[in-house]
């Protein structure tokens, strides 16, 4: 399958302020490419969960999102501090959110199992202490 | 239920968007926990909270919610309130308490999101 476009996003560790646009830039290129705004919204909604956990939760990391002409692929990729145990991380309620987090009003431990519902296919790998990486696959129709 | 009657029925001051009173909405949700929100709403709905961070603005646009209501009298800053604007969505703003704000939208038909 021929890969149309590809973008990436970095992400800081701790900017509340910019987290969201890597995902607000990516639901501009797809409203741009006229795909559905049902599945946009799953995509935004995946992809902004995986790039707040990436602001909350690790030191940094990229956002790439690969879009071919009948699915999407979205990888976010952070460096650390990585997930001990991602069977405990996937159970909704459990969250290690800061208090900073919470009064952002995230840290209901709502967001990897809402990605997860989101998208059509999900993957999460992690390495304490080097990486975690999440890739999600969302097709358009 | 128009924009415009929730925005009577609950004294609300607009922030930005008026135009967009005329608009019709049949759902609303209330939250102040974005985790929240963004799991369990539904079509074109609505969202009643206290919290007035960016990151409101961002969940409702992620999540296309055009209207945002801020209960307590709380205001989002000025560049917040900016943000909405361009993303095409309606703020309002209430002294009213969230339960207060939910009972007197409720009573009036406007429907909570079901879950499943
Ligand atoms: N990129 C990551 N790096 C390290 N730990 C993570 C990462 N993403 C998630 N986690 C861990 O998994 C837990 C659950 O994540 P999840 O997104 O479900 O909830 P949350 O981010 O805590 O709250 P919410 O997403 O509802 O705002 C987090 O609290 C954190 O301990
Ligand atoms: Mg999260």
């Amino acid at each position: 399958m021929e890969e149309l476009l590809s973008v990436k996003y970095d992400i800081e560790s701790g900017d509340f302020i910019r987290g969201g646009e890597a995902s607000s830039n990516l639901k501009k290129l797809l409203n741009q490419l006229g795909i559905r705004s049902d599945i946009i919204k799953r995509i935004c909604v995946a992809c902004y969960e995986a790039e707040m956990n990436i602001v909350i939760h690790s030191v940094g990391g990229y956002i790439e999102a690969k879009i071919y002409s009948d699915h999407i692929e979205i990888i976010a990729y952070d460096y650390g501090p990585g997930i001990p145990n991602i069977e405990l991380a996937m159970q909704e309620g459990y969250s290690t959110a800061s208090d900073i987090a919470r009064e952002m009003g995230f840290g209901g431990g709502m967001g990897l199992p809402n990605i997860k519902r989101s998208s059509d296919e999900f993957y999460i790998k992690s390495e304490v202490g080097k990486y975690t990486e999440i890739k999600i696959i969302i097709y358009f129709n | 239920m128009k924009l415009s009657e929730i925005k009577e029925l609950i004294k609300a001051e607009v922030l930005c968007n008026e135009e967009m009173l005329s608009m019709e909405t049949t759902c609303a949700f209330g939250s102040d926990l974005m985790s929240d929100v963004l799991a369990f709403s539904c079509r074109d709905t609505i969202l009643i909270t206290g919290l007035t961070n960016i990151q409101t603005i961002r969940t409702a646009e992620m999540l296309d919610i055009k209207c945002i209501i801020f209960v307590r009298n709380k205001r989002p800053d000025e560049s917040i309130v900016e943000l909405a604007k361009e993303k095409g969505m309606c703020l309002l703003a209430t002294r009213h308490t969230m339960f207060t704000t939910c009972g007197i939208l409720y009573s009036n038909g406007l429907k909570g999101v079901d879950m499943e």
